[in-house]
């Protein structure tokens, strides 16, 4: 890499290990990798070795020791991707740029890379082109965008679709992304000025902030579901003079997608919220770790936090208040879905690998920089907003009473209006299809809560969501019965826990792979009953995982092989007797395989000897 | 001063100073907890998980949870020995072991583990991955083979300027240690002795002086690792 750019990057971080993803991530975007030079350059500017910067660098998958070619593109391969035909996509991508995926071409200009799920599940197959989303993709529109990177034309200029909704049109933002806002309630309603709560939670004072939400009852959105009042307070009881309010907006679970809209609609309610938060706990800094697929928004988020910041709702003396300081900024992760765990959030915040932390202690006790933390989702904090501004009386009475308030799900799939719908807790699944338009004479399964949550079949449809039957951080993924669910959804989300994992716990790192080399031996026909009595049994050691990744990584075989039972039979082996899980075929495969690398490695031998 | 404290394991009441991490705690009070990860004087880390107990319902890392008044720790039952047992079974089939053949066999924490939970053969399939045996670097030898990714390594050896020798690479199944070449190039004997000693199996080796203590005078050779 050239050395003016780097030391230009390197000069504007001071020499602070936690800039470490964000210098990375500025050499990544300059120069299409992370060259090895340039490994020796950070390590010097930030007193680290080698070796500590390259584990960082290689824990996310946007970076890259190797180049990546001038124009990145990012194809999502989660399940609904999937269902909406990015099979044909990836061909027609492979065909158009002449190479594989996970290949750059051979003159180092186009590089095809898979990716997980980007957040846009109601507009798929979708894809990240340098950091700007493309969405519904067809072989035709390959094509023409590929055909127009071989041209060098401008990137904007391979925009045919006019811009998306709402403030997707905004200057800043000019994305084809849709909104597909479906149904608004209290979070989303548009019956709101700015200012209005703070304001309350200044005449009030910061004891009654926690009161209200403890008596709202508000839990956190993101999935954990940890009462939020609680939270405040407990980290306002700590002593300190430094404490961080951290906004989740890392929305990586497979589905979900209604951050990204109350990121693009609702801005400034999730900044007031972080400011009520701070003004709760006492905190004087902010930061809203955002994950790198939304790139695309980043220059808008920054106006909004300015002109926040000049109406007075932030920065220095907030509404005048002498003292009541509080700056927000914006950290980016890299590619990592474990980043969305509270303390593997902070890690990476901190320039790290995004593991997560052995609690307690916890991060309000010993967060950021080992100062007491909050780490709140946005969907959570823009709600506070409204329970600050309405009272906690109002809201409970929205939902369940153990689930008061209402949820943002990201509906997607096999369903007529897929989008984003606000809804009262203790809906059922019967009435959510309908809402969505799915007809449920078409409907396999639904997916509530991601990959992490349960796949569900039609003798549950009415169960309701809420924190007690079925917990959701909001994805909810409709399966139509023309799908292939043990291959395209249940194999696709094993394997995306096997390639998320941080593979800090060995039950993790090994246990899903494991489960995803059987769940793969079962659907090519070489399973027999065993192999499903070892499914089960083999999930059980990931409930002693760390964090909720490798504790729920079996979920979507345990659900399915539950409420599916039939699926997984129909594919085992029929003859039974003396053949335990035995292809005669794959086994002479392997011994081909084994020969032909023999022979291989010989005539190496040989060519060294001479 | 901090305050003594009971606890029980297993129903079994024991006593320590308020805060003790469990895995220690335990050990003041003659219960051994299995542990690979973990060494006296290391960060905690609570990655092999072999160390779980049961707190309620809860799953927890001895090794990481500080004890606290009236805490009701289970540590032995079939269930728990059955997940150290299968997690033991994992690291066997995740990557290449030869302990026949092995520089570390009768040293070797991980078998002598496996040795005590009777294993014979992993319940998973061996997954026989393709990893390389690095014997670049003037002091050390790392076979991957043989690496369990415990971090112990990680955590311990660092150079006069506080910088790290070792580090993990890529993440998942993928993960691996890296050795940082320019540090490895400088490292002192005491260093390399100090980085040969802390691993727990046979993934770093030094590149003389192996097979020293002869076979039948290592450490586990006639003892189980719990009596020790």
């Amino acid at each position: 890499m050239k050395e003016i750019v780097l030391s230009k990057i390197l000069w504007k971080y001071e020499t602070n290990h936690a800039n470490l993803l964000d210098i990375l991530i500025d050499v990544q975007e300059k120069e299409g990798y992370v060259s090895e030079k340039a490994i020796t350059e950070i390590a010097n500017h930030l007193h680290l070795s080698e070796a500590d910067v390259s584990q960082t660098l290689t824990f996310y998958h946007f970076l890259s020791e190797k180049p990546r070619g001038k124009y990145v593109i990012y194809l999502n391969n989660s399940s609904v991707s999937i269902m909406m035909g990015a099979a044909k996509v990836k061909a027609a991508f492979e065909q158009e740029v002449g190479c594989k995926f996970g290949e750059v071409s051979k003159d180092g200009k186009i590089g095809l890379f898979k990716t997980a799920c980007i957040g846009m599940n109601d507009q798929e197959p979708a894809a990240l082109i340098n950091g700007k989303v493309f969405t519904r993709l067809t072989p035709f529109r390959v094509r023409e965008i590929v055909k127009g990177l071989k041209n060098n034309q401008p990137l904007a200029s391979l925009y045919v679709e006019s811009f998306g909704d709402g403030k997707n049109q905004h200057p800043l933002v000019q994305a084809m992304v849709c909104n597909n806002i479906m149904r608004k309630g209290p979070v989303l309603a548009d019956d709101y000025e700015v200012g209005n709560a703070l304001r309350k939670c200044i005449e009030n004072g910061e004891k009654w902030i926690i009161e209200e939400m403890k008596g709202a009852n508000l839990r956190g959105r993101g999935g954990a579901g940890f009462p939020t009042g609680f939270k405040w307070e407990a980290c306002r009881n700590i002593d300190s003079n430094e404490k961080y309010i951290f906004c989740n907006a890392d929305e990586g679970e497979p589905g979900t997608f209604k951050d990204r809209v109350i990121l693009t609609e609702k801005p400034d309610l999730l900044l007031e919220g972080m400011a009520i938060a701070a003004r709760a706990v006492g905190a004087t800094k902010g930061i809203i770790y955002l994950r790198f697929e939304y790139k695309y928004l980043q220059k808008y988020l920054e106006e909004i936090i300015k002109s926040q910041k000049k109406a007075g709702f932030l920065g220095k003396n907030i509404l005048g208040i002498k003292g009541f300081d509080f700056e927000v900024r914006i950290q980016f992760g890299a590619g990592a879905y474990v980043c969305g765990e509270e303390s593997a959030l902070i890690e990476s915040a901190e320039g790290k690998r995004g593991e997560p932390r052995e609690r307690p202690p916890f991060p309000v006790e010993k967060g950021f920089l080992d100062k007491p933390t909050i780490v709140n989702n946005v969907e959570t904090l823009c709600s506070a907003v409204k329970i600050i501004w309405k009272g906690a009386k109002w809201y409970k009475r929205l939902g369940t009473p153990d689930s008061t308030g209402t949820k943002v799900l990201s509906i997607s799939g096999d369903c007529k209006y897929p989008g984003i719908y606000e809804i009262e807790w203790g809906f059922n699944v019967h009435r959510i299809l309908e809402m969505a338009g799915a007809d449920e004479d078409e409907v396999l399964a639904v997916q509530v809560g991601g990959p992490s949550g349960s796949c569900i079949s039609r003798k549950d449809f009415n169960r309701t969501l809420d924190y007690i039957d079925l917990a959701t951080g909001g994805s909810f993924i409709i399966i139509g019965k023309q799908r292939d669910l043990l291959k395209d959804v249940i194999l696709n989300f094993t394997e995306f826990f096997e390639e998320e994992s941080c593979g800090s716990c060995t039950p993790c790192r090994v246990g899903t792979l494991m489960l995803k080399n059987k769940l793969q031996q079962i659907i090519q026909g070489n399973g027999t009953s065993k192999d499903l009595d070892d499914l089960k049994n083999w999930a059980q050691p990931l409930k002693s995982c760390r964090c909720g990744l490798g504790q729920t990584a079996a979920n979507p075989i345990l659900t399915s092989l539950k409420n599916f039972p039939g699926l997984y039979q129909i594919n085992l082996k029929k003859e039974e007797k003396n053949n335990a899980g035995f292809s005669l075929q794959e086994a002479l495969r392997e011994d081909r395989d084994m020969k032909m690398k023999f022979n291989k490695e010989k005539t190496g031998y040989q060519h060294a000897a001479k | 001063m901090k305050k003594r404290i009971q606890f029980k394991i297993d129903g079994k009441v024991c006593e320590t100073t308020e805060g003790t991490l469990l895995l220690k705690a335990a050990e003041e009070n003659g219960v051994y907890i299995p542990r690979l990860c973990h060494v006296e004087g290391l960060t905690p880390r609570g990655a092999c998980r072999v160390c779980t107990v049961k707190l309620g319902r809860q799953f927890n890392t001895a090794c990481t949870m500080p004890v606290t008044k009236g805490m009701e720790i289970n540590n032995h039952s079939e269930e728990l020995e059955d997940l150290r047992k299968s997690i033991l079974e994992m690291m066997f089939a995740e990557g290449n072991h030869i302990c026949p053949s092995c520089e570390k066999s009768g040293n070797c924490e991980l078998q002598a583990l496996a040795r005590m939970y009777g294993i014979t053969v992993p319940r998973y399939p061996f997954l026989f991955p393709d990893r390389d045996i690095e014997a670049t670097h003037p002091k050390l030898l790392k076979d991957h083979n043989r690496c369990i990714l415990c971090k112990r390594c990680i955590r311990l050896i660092k150079d006069e300027e506080g910088k790290r020798l070792f580090a993990f690479s890529k993440r998942g199944s993928r993960l691996s240690i890296k050795i940082d070449t320019h540090i490895a190039a400088k490292m002192s004997d005491e260093l390399a002795v100090q980085a040969v000693n802390c691993c727990p199996v046979g993934a770093l080796l030094p590149r003389k002086g192996a097979f020293q203590c002869p076979i039948g005078k290592r450490v586990y050779d006639k003892s189980h690792i719990d009596s020790l």
